[in-house]
C-alpha cells in the first residue's frame, strides 16, 4: 500500500481552463488525474450530438487531452479518472484506445462505468413505483415526460474503484459524483471499507475541495486575492491522501496562485445547503466537522471529517426542452446614458406588445448601473454614469416570438434614443432552454457495471 | 458601533436550484463571535430584500468560522432557465460583503 497518494485536479467543469491537466501532469509528481466534464445540463447537449453521430456524445476536448498527456502518463504511472464519457462512455472510451494506438502506446486498460442512463427506461421506472417527482418542487414529472432530453443517475466512487480494481489505468464515466471521482483512487490504494464512513467523508470533502479546479487554489477568491500572483499559471489543486483519511491540499511548486485556510475554507462552502448533511451517494459528510490546518508553503491539512451512511437512493438529472430563450443588448454613454437606457427599454418593450408577441417572462438589466447587486447598488448622480449597457432577455415557449424580437434590436440604434453603440454579432437567435429536472431513485433500480477495453 | 462585514469576513456565493447560497467566513476567532451574534437570519432577509423572495435558512460552520446561508427564490428560477445576467448567484457573495453591522 503507497503511503500517500496525490490525486490532482485537471478541469472544475466543461469549458474550464484547457491547459490545466497538461501542467498538472508535468509539473510534479502526481498519482491520479481526475476531470470533470460536467454541468448540470451537459448530458442533455451530449445527447444532441449523439443523436445527430452515434459516435459523439462525449466530451469533445478528451482525444485532444489524451494525445498530449497519455505519453507522460504512462511513463509516471499516472492514472486518470474522468466523467467526460458522457453519455457515449463507450466511444469515448474506443476513442482514447484509437488515439494511443495511433502514438504507440502499449498495453493500455480503459475501465467504462455504464448504467447510469436511464433515458430508455423512465416509463418502466414509473410503473415500479418511482414517480420521479422534482425533489425541489414535488411537482410530478408527467408534463414534461415527453419532453425529457436526458435523465442519468449520479453514481459515487464504488463503480470507479470495481473499473481500478479491474485493472483501469483511465476509467471513463457517465454521469457521476465529482466527489466520487477524487474518493474512488483512496478506498483502491488505502483498501478503506466503504462502510466506514468517516474515511468516505474524508474522501469526499477533498473532492468538494477539487471538484472545481482553482475555486480552492485563489480563483475567485473574495479574501486577499490581489496579493495572489501569476494568475496565468495557476495551478490547479492537489489532494494530497493518506491511509488515515487525513488530506493535505496542495499545488505543484512552479504554478501561481494560493492553497490557504482561507482560499480552501471558501470552497468549502461553496454550493452547499445544511452543512451537516452533505449528501453523496456513498455517504453523507458533515461539513461542521472538518478541520483545517494551514501548514504554509500553500499546504493546508483537512482532517477529524466525520460521516454518516449514506442514503437509500440516488440522485438523478434530468434535463427537458422547455421553451427557447434571447438576450440583446446595446450599449448608451454620457450624457444621461441611464435615462436613455430606461427609454430604450420602454420602446422596445412597446414595439414587442404591439406585435402581439408571446414571452413567459422580460427581464431587463442595466448593466454597469445595477445590473449584479439591484437594490444594493449605490445610487449614483446621473452624470457620473458613463455608459450603461441594456441587457433584455426573452423567454417563450413560442420560437417565432423570440426570434421576431431578436430582429428588434438593431432598429433601435436608428429609431430610439442617442449614444448608442455596442451593436455587433448580428440578430440574438433564439437558444433552446434546456430545463434541470432533479429527481431521486431508489439505488435498487439502477445497477452500474464495468467494461474494460484493452489496448495490448 | 457600526462594523463593516468586509472588513471582519470574506465569503462564496453557488447556486442550489433556484437559491443562492453565501458562504460567509470570518477572518479571525473575534470576526466570528461578531457574526455568530449579529448576522442573523432577520439580518440578512432584510439585507435581501428586491432580491430574494423566499426563506432564509441559517447554518453555523465554527469549526471554520464560517456561517452558510440559503436564500430560496433568487434566482429568476435557477440555472438555464432564469433570464437574469447573474443566474447563477456569482454576485449575491459581494452584495452579503456589503452589509453594515451594528455591534
Amino acid at each position: 500500500m503507497k503511503e500517500k497518494i496525490r490525486i490532482a485536479s485537471g478541469q472544475g467543469f466543461w469549458g474550464d481552463l484547457i491547459e490545466a491537466p497538461y501542467w498538472q501532469v508535468t509539473r510534479g509528481p502526481i498519482d491520479y488525474l481526475v476531470m470533470d466534464y460536467l454541468a448540470e445540463v451537459t448530458m442533455s447537449i451530449l445527447q444532441k450530438q449523439k443523436n445527430k453521430n452515434p459516435k459523439f456524445g462525449y466530451a469533445r476536448d478528451i482525444p485532444e487531452l489524451m494525445k498530449k498527456i497519455l505519453p507522460a502518463c504512462k511513463k509516471d504511472n499516472i492514472k486518470i479518472i474522468t466523467n467526460g464519457g458522457g453519455v457515449n462512455p463507450i466511444a469515448c472510451a474506443e476513442e482514447i484506445i484509437a488515439i494511443a494506438k495511433e502514438i504507440g502506446i502499449k498495453g493500455l486498460k480503459v475501465g467504462v462505468v455504464l448504467g447510469d442512463n436511464i433515458n430508455d427506461r423512465i416509463d418502466d421506472i414509473i410503473s415500479q413505483g418511482c414517480e420521479l417527482n422534482n425533489m425541489e418542487t414535488g411537482e410530478s414529472i408527467v408534463p414534461v415526460k415527453d419532453n425529457l432530453l436526458s435523465a442519468n443517475v449520479y453514481f459515487g466512487a464504488l463503480p470507479i474503484v470495481d473499473a481500478l480494481k479491474k485493472g483501469a489505468d483511465i476509467v471513463i464515466t457517465g454521469r457521476t459524483t465529482d466527489t466520487g471521482l477524487t474518493l474512488a483512487p483512496m478506498i483502491y490504494e488505502f483498501g478503506w471499507d466503504p462502510k466506514n464512513y468517516d474515511l468516505m467523508a474524508a474522501g469526499t470533502v477533498a473532492g468538494h475541495i477539487l471538484e472545481c479546479g482553482a475555486q480552492s487554489t485563489g480563483g475567485n477568491f473574495l479574501g486577499d486575492w490581489e496579493s495572489i500572483e501569476n494568475f496565468a499559471e495557476i495551478g490547479f489543486p492537489i489532494a494530497e491522501a493518506y491511509p488515515s483519511g487525513e488530506v493535505i491540499i496542495t499545488k505543484h511548486e512552479n504554478t501561481g496562485g494560493r492553497v490557504s485556510f482561507d482560499t480552501v475554507a471558501e470552497q468549502l462552502v461553496y454550493e452547499i445547503g445544511d452543512p451537516k448533511s452533505y449528501i453523496t451517494p456513498d455517504c453523507v459528510a458533515d461539513f461542521s466537522s472538518i478541520k483545517l490546518e494551514d501548514l504554509g508553503n500553500n499546504r493546508v491539512k483537512v482532517y477529524d471529517v466525520k460521516g454518516q451512511k449514506e442514503t437509500d437512493s440516488y440522485k438523478v438529472s434530468c434535463s427537458y426542452s422547455s421553451g427557447y430563450s434571447a438576450i440583446g443588448s446595446l450599449t448608451y454613454s454620457w450624457p444621461k446614458a441611464l435615462t436613455k437606457a430606461k427609454r430604450a427599454d420602454e420602446i422596445l418593450r412597446k414595439r414587442l406588445e404591439n406585435l402581439g408577441l408571446q414571452f413567459e417572462e422580460i427581464k431587463t438589466e442595466f448593466i454597469g448601473y445595477n445590473a449584479t447587486q439591484g437594490p444594493l447598488s449605490k445610487d449614483l448622480d446621473e452624470d457620473l454614469i458613463n455608459e450603461v449597457m441594456l441587457r433584455f432577455a426573452v423567454r417563450s415557449k413560442d420560437k417565432y416570438s423570440v426570434e421576431r424580437f431578436g430582429k428588434e434590436i438593431a432598429p433601435l440604434i436608428l429609431t430610439g434614443p442617442p449614444s448608442v453603440t455596442g451593436f455587433a454579432g448580428g440578430r440574438p437567435k433564439p437558444s433552446e432552454v434546456v430545463a434541470y429536472w432533479p429527481a431521486l431513485i431508489p439505488k435498487k433500480l439502477v445497477e452500474p457495471h464495468v467494461k474494460i477495453l484493452e489496448l495490448k | 458601533m457600526k462594523v463593516k462585514l468586509i472588513d471582519i469576513a470574506h465569503a462564496r456565493s453557488g447556486d442550489k436550484g433556484d437559491a443562492g447560497n453565501v458562504g460567509v467566513i470570518a477572518y479571525d476567532e473575534k470576526g466570528f463571535e461578531i457574526i455568530q451574534k449579529y448576522l442573523t437570519t432577520e439580518k440578512v432577509k432584510k439585507h435581501f430584500e428586491g432580491i430574494c423572495f423566499g426563506k432564509v435558512e441559517r447554518y453555523e460552520m465554527p469549526n471554520i468560522r464560517a456561517i452558510n446561508f440559503l436564500l430560496h427564490n433568487t434566482l429568476g428560477g435557477g440555472g438555464t432557465v432564469s433570464l437574469k445576467h447573474d443566474a447563477q448567484g456569482k454576485i449575491l457573495a459581494s452584495a452579503m460583503l456589503r452589509m453594515e453591522l451594528e455591534v
